[in-house]
């Protein structure tokens, strides 16, 4: 009889830390204890905490490991599952290392605040087992819509509720599926846009590898809801598990019915498809990614007519992010009003945010909206670690901007970020310390964007490049005071005039570093300096002559022979045409005497 | 598929495998002591018995296990914690008393005295 289920995380995160070995191991391990019958060893999608992975879940006693090895496999299994004593140093449920009691994981500072809907089955079920999915009531939604529910009905639902894209825009999701579910036309298509291209955002990949089914259901649910029968998937080829969960997921769902013709023995039928996008940021733009779905170049192109109108192959098409997806179910099941009463007046249910960054606890959160940044970073997220300054986060990727301390009290929602100048997103939040140069920041965000530009449209193809050109004079202090001015004449000009949202909203990191962030920016170009350290062609290292030890550890370690002196006899001095500026010298003196500057 | 029906018992089937992943909380937990001393003093089958009765009859309760709860002479010990995380202990527990605590404490919420360590006598 079962009395133990081993839950290890595949996502991808954990894989590449090795989890796929661990599965293995357990397997192994518990049979040759016999314990087979009584312990079975499953996979899972992401637990949230990647920073720390591979981690596994231990029902029912609710326990997660962190970092486990497969050499820790062993004490695992004799300790815990044989013995019952859960194996503390690999816990992380931290509060119990005081009264040595096992936790609830759900009590841990990392999970207390979070409110898990769009990542609800992420870690506790196996996403390649669609009767897992049903146990947790999965396609029951989709069951209640197309047995009980007109579309209109269900499109009430959606406005009801209040659910705003998650992809980025936050338009109202309900209102989009109206505009489609009004068009009259015999052919409509639904699309799920899990294009994540942000850096640092990760929950799209996470959710379709963890909880493939529930997006799967609810493309369905909006098939029945605009009154289409055909979905698409498009998906970077970069995300190879979630593509192999999704196919998996796709066959299951059809094998039972669930996908096909006649589903629940109505005449509603909905098919869909995935298609691979080769992994152009811009094809995360909805018209892009008609023309991409379409095996055309993917390039924006103006709206109006927008995909509710006329999308992919001209019929009216809806396209939804993943992770408003995984919602939908969840909204149908519990009703508008539950999803309402979570988050704030104009922006309800949970957000999932990508922590990453300078913070303790890199991974996946979901947390209500209307949560404050400060929880999300100091509570949830653990702070900055070795004891460094927090200095800003920056929200919205490339399209977004960067909150200062002083900011960090706003609770999130769609409205309140833009009002700060920056924006919701996707939800990557990269937290950065007084270790990061905020000039080098803005310059690594212009510099994705003018790789990633379609090149459709002058303003982005060339005013793009020519921001990055000027951020670039600034950090190798060739930057003047006008540098800045011309900054922000093209900024202006690209937002006003770019094609689609990538251009016009391609400035704003760099727009929001110079509001925060001037004295940086001044200290570039008229000091010369890079406060944090980062831009090297600002730095130099420097031996002080007078402590030298004359070691020559230094000159040993230097890749570019930069250093000269005498081992005992002359001090060791850099060459500062020759040095590079790695760093290496400060890390192999032992007395600690070369200094940056 | 044809039906909402085949989906409900499909999904009533299914949850019977995921019982202890299942999110609300259970009635009852019950701990078994399984360190050396309980091993030894045959609390393996006292486990299995309780998981086997609880899956059997679908009592409101999770089996864990623990270490050594520290009276080793009384082992294999089995305690019983409410949602209040008030505590019953029975101790010197084999498979058949296992059961019996399942029947009568977990189902009926009978608490059987005589088991239990208040009772027990030298």
């Amino acid at each position: 009889m079962e009395r133990i289920q081993v839950l290890v995380c595949a996502g991808t995160g954990c894989t590449i830390g090795n989890s796929g070995e661990l599965i293995e191991a357990f397997e192994a391990e518990i049979k040759s204890l016999g314990l087979d019958k009584e312990i079975s060893v499953l996979r899972t999608g992401c637990l949230g905490l990647c920073g720390v992975g591979p981690n596994i879940a231990i029902y029912p006693d609710n326990i997660i490991y962190k970092t486990v090895q497969v050499a820790d496999v062993k004490e695992i299994v004799m300790e815990h599952f044989y013995k019952g004593r859960p194996v503390h140093r690999l816990m992380l449920n931290e509060s119990d290392q005081d009264t040595n009691e096992v936790h609830d994981i759900n009590k841990t500072q990392f999970y207390a605040k979070q409110k898990r809907i769009a990542l609800h089955n992420c870690g506790v079920i196996d996403p390649e087992n669609i009767e897992e999915y049903i146990a947790k009531d999965g396609y029951t939604a989709l069951g209640k819509v197309i047995t009980e529910m007109t579309s209109q009905e269900v499109v009430d639902i959606m406005k009801a509720s209040g659910l705003r894209g998650r992809g980025g825009g936050g338009f109202l999701t309900g209102l989009k599926w109206q505009f489609a579910l009004n068009e009259t036309s015999e052919q409509k298509y639904v699309i799920c846009n899990a294009d994540e291209g942000d850096p640092g955002a990760f929950m799209d990949r996470s959710i379709l590898e963890g909880n493939p089914h529930s997006v799967i259901e609810a493309m369905a649910i909006a098939g029945y809801a605009i009154q289409a029968n055909y979905g698409y998937i498009y998906i970077r080829a970069e995300y190879p598990i979630a593509v192999e969960r999704l196919e998996n997921a796709i066959k299951q769902a059809k094998e039972l019915g669930l996908l096909g013709d006649n589903i629940f023995g109505t005449d509603f039928s909905f098919d869909l498809e995935i298609r691979l996008g080769a992994g152009a940021f811009v094809c995360g733009e909805e018209t892009a990614l008609i023309q991409s779905i379409e095996g055309e170049r993917g390039m924006p192109r103006p709206k109006p007519p927008f995909p509710a109108h006329k999308g992919v192959w001209g019929k009216p098409t809806i396209i939804n992010n993943v992770e408003t997806y995984a919602n939908i179910s969840q909204i149908i099941l519990n009703g508008a009003d539950w999803f309402k009463s979570i988050g704030t007046e104009t922006s309800s249910g949970t957000k999932v945010f990508a922590l990453g960054g300078k913070i303790t606890n890199t991974g996946l959160v979901e947390v209500p909206m209307g949560t404050t940044l400060r929880e999300i970073i100091y509570e949830i997220g653990g702070g900055c670690p070795n004891h460094k300054r927090f200095k800003a986060v920056q929200t919205g990727g490339p399209s977004g901007g960067c909150l200062t301390e002083s900011q960090l009290d706003t609770p999130i929602g769609f409205d309140e970020l833009v009002k700060l100048g920056s924006m919701m997103g996707s939800g990557g939040m990269i937290v950065l310390d007084e270790d990061n140069c905020m000039v080098d920041v803005a310059r690594f965000y212009m510099d994705f964007i003018v790789d990633e530009s379609c090149g459709k449209c002058s303003p982005c193809r060339i005013g793009t490049k020519r921001m990055l050109e000027l951020l670039e004079l600034i950090c190798n202090g060739e930057g003047t005071m006008e540098t800045l001015d011309e900054l922000e004449v093209l900024a202006a000009t690209i937002k006003d005039t770019a094609l689609c949202g990538l251009g016009q909203t391609a400035p704003n990191p760099v727009l929001s570093t110079l509001e925060q962030f001037k004295e940086e920016y001044i200290a570039h170009i008229v000091d010369k300096k890079c406060p944090a350290g980062v831009c090297k062609a600002l730095l130099s290292y420097v031996i002080d002559e007078d402590k030298c030890r004359k070691c020559g550890l230094c000159a040993r370690k230097c890749p570019t022979n930069a250093i000269s002196g005498e081992l005992g006899k002359v001090p060791y001095v850099i060459d500062q045409e020759k040095c590079i500026k790695c760093g290496s010298c400060v890390t192999a003196c032992p007395f600690h005497v070369v200094e940056r500057k | 598929m044809k039906s909402l029906e085949d989906l409900k018992k499909l999904r009533e089937q299914a949850q019977d495998r995921m019982t202890m992943r299942m999110d609300e909380e259970q009635k009852y937990r019950v701990v078994v002591g399984m360190a050396t001393c309980g091993i030894a003093a045959g609390a393996r089958p006292v486990l299995n018995a309780l998981v086997e009765e609880v899956a059997k009859t679908k009592a409101p309760a999770v089996v864990l296990q623990t270490g050594c709860i520290g009276m080793c002479t009384l082992e294999p010990i089995v305690e019983v914690f409410d949602k209040n995380n008030e505590k019953t202990t029975y101790v010197l527990v084999d498979a058949l008393k296992a059961k019996e605590i399942v029947e009568k404490h977990i189902l009926k919420d009978e608490v059987i005295d005589e088991y239990t360590v208040g009772k027990y006598k030298k």
